[in-house]
């Protein structure tokens, strides 16, 4: 199993101090290496907060994560960084990408970290991407559509395990959406890397091969 | 309408209180530096005066006793009423029941010149010092008769700071009684500002006889170079200021705009608002200023030894061990505190004013310099400095505004040219390959530079300054200590005018002195321009302490030979002069120079020649003032006083002013490292200003590399790394720029201001410790911003990436 989620909850500070707000309920998951997984769930349902929790990012008030066999929510600082370096690749709604770099190194970025570099990797995943002829240009210069796929690029190009991806699609058209849609998941079932998805469009979900639905801080099957 | 439109306007500041605090305290950070700087000077101008006055050197004419003697008190009434402005002196010794004796000096306080400690000091118990009750003392002496021996007659005595070493002041009644003279004056003094009509000096007083001021060299003429260099750090230190200020004004400018839009729309004329922004502005820089003049004030009070200050001191008091704050200060440091607000914002105020009403709201992002600006700043920066270097090469000698000239198109050239430098320099380590941190670390430093850059401008001003200003105090002395040991490396200096006989006592010293140099000068006119010719004995004395500017050792022979002479630095660049040229000194004499000495202070040119060779030309120009070497000065002097009728005042103990005048500057010199201090201080502040401004746009670029795997901790630590980097480049530019700095100061400045030159000499280790001192501060200021990067809770940071950002 390369992910399994026992009972997480998570709460945040409320409006009113010593009321916090229970985001998460004891959740519990599991996730296969190359399954796909969509998560829906209305907006303030803590999708977000359940990726950010996976991916290392924030800290949850009780519960486990086991991401490959280590256990994510014993983690320190130094342990979560370097889960996010080398065996998550997380893709956000927007503002990705780091705009002090251009292209070429936003994508290669994740995978030097890691120590996965591989210049013909990010090549590749650019030119899979349509990205060939930006990869001198710097993330202000593109246009959304160019910038998510950037973010995919460099997700795959670190070669993780996991990709959390938070509504990629979210703030593009329609059209554009779709077409950013069919290139990850290509390239997701190319890797064989695993995908947890948010996503609040049905059809987006029903690309994918399982889908969890999160109402009241806690799982249900999707529909 | 305009409360409504006011209370709009504040609004903005209550909403960014950050941003008001740092143009407040910026603006009054910058008062302060400059008003600090006006007080030290003033002080150390006065104190100077004051310590040379009680020592009786003079500035001041004198009237002696043709006999030598005692004056009786009466030609002092009888001089009063006929309107000479004199005031009475009594001087003797006093031996306390140990130690070594103390000189007394009894003054007479409402005649004294302002200009003596009397005037200043006897206000602290007036009616006490005038009652003979209070003596006053400086510190240590004072130490020393506390409790009082006998010899005082059971008076107390006073500390004050202002006073030559091992003098104790009395009013004149009661020094006559310690002294058993009443009735009797050691000699008067001539005020300087004399009423025109008085009957002749002999006519009153026949058996009196004038002594001139003072030609014996006077340490006091090189306080004028001294202070002006200050003075021109002082107005540094207050532009580092300003650049907090400039940000300050720029930054709240920028955020009003759509709020001038609006208010535009709404009917609002332009013309009042742009006023109501000035006066608002003006309000906030009389505020500023204000704070700054006071903190002035006790920054100075603070660095001066022996000065407080008080609240009475505040109103201009005079109050012994007080700093006085006077009006002056007030009105120069809101001036500068006005025209610094005014200058920042007149940019701003100039682009909303010509803002069309219905322009778009979005306007232009702030933090981004565009790369046309950064090469605009790179030109004018270059051609700037250019100018600077032209004026240097060949534009010497073209008065002192050409010299301030030089300074500011170096300054402004200096400044401008940071921001392109630091790019360009990120840029070249850009090329090299590394990992994937430290290449978007290269990058990202390279993107905040148009949000520091005035920051970093604020720190490479105060670096320069500080730079400029060791290599200036340094400098300063250096060249001072050495031509005091010059200048005063004899024991005595006796001025042989009120001896009965001259011969008799130009035998004595022959016989007595260890070494005896005549010192024989006539006034001249030479190359066109006054001077004066000295002839002088060319012995040891001068041969081991005179240091020439140009020209070599044997220089001393051929002087003595009467085959050459020796002109001062003033002479020489007045006529062109250099060793080897041919001068006339005289119709029908004609001599190489052999060497150029330096004259620091002095304004007017001198020829040297041989002594032999001087008598031989003008005959009738007698030795009226001799330098004396003794192995045993003390007892040369007892036998001068007691066996040729010489008043005290007629011998000058050189090594007495040459520690006085050393220990003065001294203390200015102390001062002037806590300025130093201070002015990095202020620029670290403006540092911190504009990280903590920037803090709230840093987090997208920070959000995703820390999302990408790096802790939150590893950022902060390359935030601090960052600041220290940064400093560390201004510092490799501020560094020249600050000798460029003193040396046109020193060089340039000085010479068309003074005529004279002062040697610069070069202090590495100073510089590398002001440059440690920058980076310190530049990662003091980065600490909190980094402190709080390192503590934000992830949340924050994700916030980056939600659809509600
Ligand atoms: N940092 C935070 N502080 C307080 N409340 C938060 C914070 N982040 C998220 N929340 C709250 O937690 C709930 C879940 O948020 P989120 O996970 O972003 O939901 P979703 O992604 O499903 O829209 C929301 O009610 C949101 O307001
Ligand atoms: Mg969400």
């Amino acid at each position: 199993m390369l992910l399994e989620i026992r009972d997480l909850s998570k709460s945040y500070p409320g409006p009113e101090p010593d009321r916090p707000v229970q985001v998460l309920r004891g959740v519990s998951l599991s996730l296969d290496a190359g399954q796909t997984l969509a998560l829906t769930g209305e907006s303030g349902s803590g999708k977000s907060t359940l990726l950010h929790l996976v991916a290392g990012l924030d800290h949850a008030d009780a519960g486990q994560i086991l991401l490959d066999g280590r256990e994510v929510t014993r983690m320190d600082d130094t342990g979560r960084a370097a889960l996010r370096r080398g065996t998550v690749g997380v893709i956000f709604q927007q503002f990705n990408l780091i705009p002090s770099l251009d292209v070429a190194a936003n994508i290669g970025f994740q995978a030097r970290l890691a120590g996965r570099a591989d210049p013909a990797r990010v090549l590749a995943l650019a030119g899979a991407l349509g990205l060939g002829a930006h990869l001198h240009k710097y993330p202000e210069q593109l246009s959304g559509g160019q910038q998510q796929r950037v973010a995919i690029a460099r997700a795959l190009a670190a070669r993780p395990r996991l990709i959390l991806a938070d509504e990629p699609t979210g703030n593009l058209d329609e059209a554009t959406a779709a077409e950013v849609m069919a290139q990850l998941l290509a390239l997701v079932s190319e890797e064989g890397a695993a995908l947890m998805m948010v996503t609040h469009s049905e059809r987006m979900a029903t690309q994918l091969s399982r889908r969890l639905h999160l109402r009241q801080g806690q799982l249900e099957p999707g529909p | 309408m305009t409360p409504a439109i006011l209370s709009a306007l504040a609004a903005h500041w209550r909403r960014n209180p950050l941003q008001f605090l740092t143009l407040v305290l910026g603006l009054a950070f910058a008062t302060a530096l400059w008003s600090g700087v006006q007080a030290i000077n003033a002080e150390a101008r006065q104190s100077y005066d004051r310590a040379a006055a009680s020592l009786g050197e003079g500035q001041f004419d004198l009237l002696l006793a043709r006999d030598g003697g005692w004056i009786n008190a009466a030609r002092f009434v009888a001089l009063r009423r006929a309107g000479w402005l004199v005031t009475p002196l009594v001087e003797g010794q006093i031996t306390p029941d140990a130690g070594a004796p103390l000189r007394l000096l009894g003054i007479e306080p409402l005649t004294a010149p302002a200009g003596m400690a009397a005037a200043g000091v006897a206000r602290t118990d007036l009616a006490g010092f005038l009652a003979g009750r209070v003596l006053l003392a400086d510190p240590e002496t004072a130490r020393r008769l506390t409790p009082p021996p006998a010899v005082l007659q059971g008076r107390q005595v006073r500390a004050e700071a202002g006073l030559a070493p091992g003098t104790v002041l009395a009013d004149i009644g009661a020094a006559q009684r310690l002294l058993g003279r009443e009735g009797q004056v050691s000699r008067l003094l001539i005020l300087p500002d004399q009423p025109q009509n008085q009957p002749a000096l002999d006519q009153i007083a026949p058996d009196l006889l004038r002594q001139g001021a003072e030609a014996a060299p006077d340490p006091a003429r090189l306080t004028g170079s001294f202070h002006l260099n200050l003075t021109a750090f002082g107005a540094l230190s207050f532009i580092v200021g300003l650049f907090i200020v400039h940000g300050a004004v720029g930054l709240a400018m920028e955020q009003r705009r759509p709020l001038v839009r609006t208010l535009r729309a709404l009917g609002a004329p332009l013309r009042l608002l742009v006023g109501l922004m000035l006066a608002e502005l003006l309000a906030i820089a009389l505020l500023a200023g204000g704070l700054g003049v006071l903190l002035g004030y006790v920054v100075a009070a603070a660095l001066l030894p022996d000065v407080a200050a008080t609240i009475r001191g505040l109103y201009g008091a005079s109050v012994s061990g007080t700093l006085e704050l006077r009006a002056v200060w007030w009105l120069s440091g809101l001036g500068m505190a006005l025209a610094g607000t005014a200058l920042a914002a007149s940019g701003a105020l100039w682009r909303i004013a010509r803002m069309p009403p219905l322009a778009s709201a979005g306007g232009r992002a702030w933090a981004v310099a565009s790369a046309r600006r950064t090469l605009g700043m790179a030109g004018a920066g270059l051609g700037l400095l250019a100018l600077a270097a032209g004026i240097a090469a060949f534009g010497q000698g073209g008065g002192l505004w050409l010299g301030f000239t030089l300074l500011a198109a170096l300054l402004l050239g200096g400044v401008l040219i940071l921001p392109p430098f630091l790019a360009l320099a990120l840029t070249l380590a850009q090329r090299r390959r590394m990992g994937p941190v430290a290449e978007w670390f290269l990058a990202d430093t390279r993107q905040q530079l148009p949000g520091l850059g005035l920051a970093l401008m604020a720190l490479m001003l105060a670096m320069a300054a500080n730079v400029g200003v060791a290599t200036m105090v340094s400098s300063f002395r250096l060249t001072f200590t050495g031509f005091l040991d010059q200048r005063l490396s004899a024991a005595l200096y006796v001025n042989a005018e009120p001896a009965g006989d001259l011969r008799a006592l130009e035998a004595f010293l022959e016989a007595e002195a260890r070494e005896l140099l005549p010192i024989l000068v006539t006034e001249a006119s030479v190359a066109g321009w006054p001077a004066q010719i000295y002839g002088v004995r060319g012995g040891p004395t001068y041969r081991q302490n005179w240091h020439f500017l140009a020209g070599g050792a044997e220089a001393w022979d051929t002087l003595v030979a009467g085959r050459a002479v020796i002109v001062n630095e003033q002479l020489a660049r007045r006529a062109d002069l250099a060793p080897g040229d041919a001068l006339t000194v005289l119709p029908g004499l004609v001599l190489p120079v052999a060497a150029v000495v330096g004259d620091y202070g002095n304004p007017v040119g001198q020829v040297i020649l041989g002594e032999d060779l001087f008598r031989a030309t003008f005959p009738e120009a007698a030795p009226r003032r001799f330098a004396v070497q003794a192995d045993d000065p003390d007892t040369l002097r007892r036998a001068l006083l007691r066996d040729h009728g010489l008043p005290t005042a007629a011998i000058t103990d050189q090594a007495e002013q040459k520690a006085l005048a050393l220990a003065i500057f001294e203390r200015t010199f102390a001062v002037t490292g806590a300025l130093n201090v201070l002015t990095l201080a202020v620029a670290g502040f403006a540092m911190l200003m504009s990280l903590l401004t920037l803090a709230a746009l840093r987090l997208p670029q920070l959000a995703p590399v820390w999302a990408l795997g790096l802790t939150q901790r590893h950022l902060a630590g390359l935030e601090l790394l960052r600041a220290g980097l940064l400093a560390a480049m201004t510092a490799l530019l501020a560094l020249p720029l600050g000798l460029g700095l003193a040396w046109a100061l020193l060089s340039v400045v000085n010479v068309e201001a003074f005529g004279w030159r002062l040697p610069m000499f070069l202090f590495p280790a100073d510089y590398a410790r002001l440059g440690l001192a920058a980076m310190v501060a530049a990662g003091l200021a980065a600490l909190w911003p980094a402190w709080r990067l390192a503590r934000r809770p992830p949340a924050e940071l994700l916030k980056v990436f939600a659809n509600e950002r």
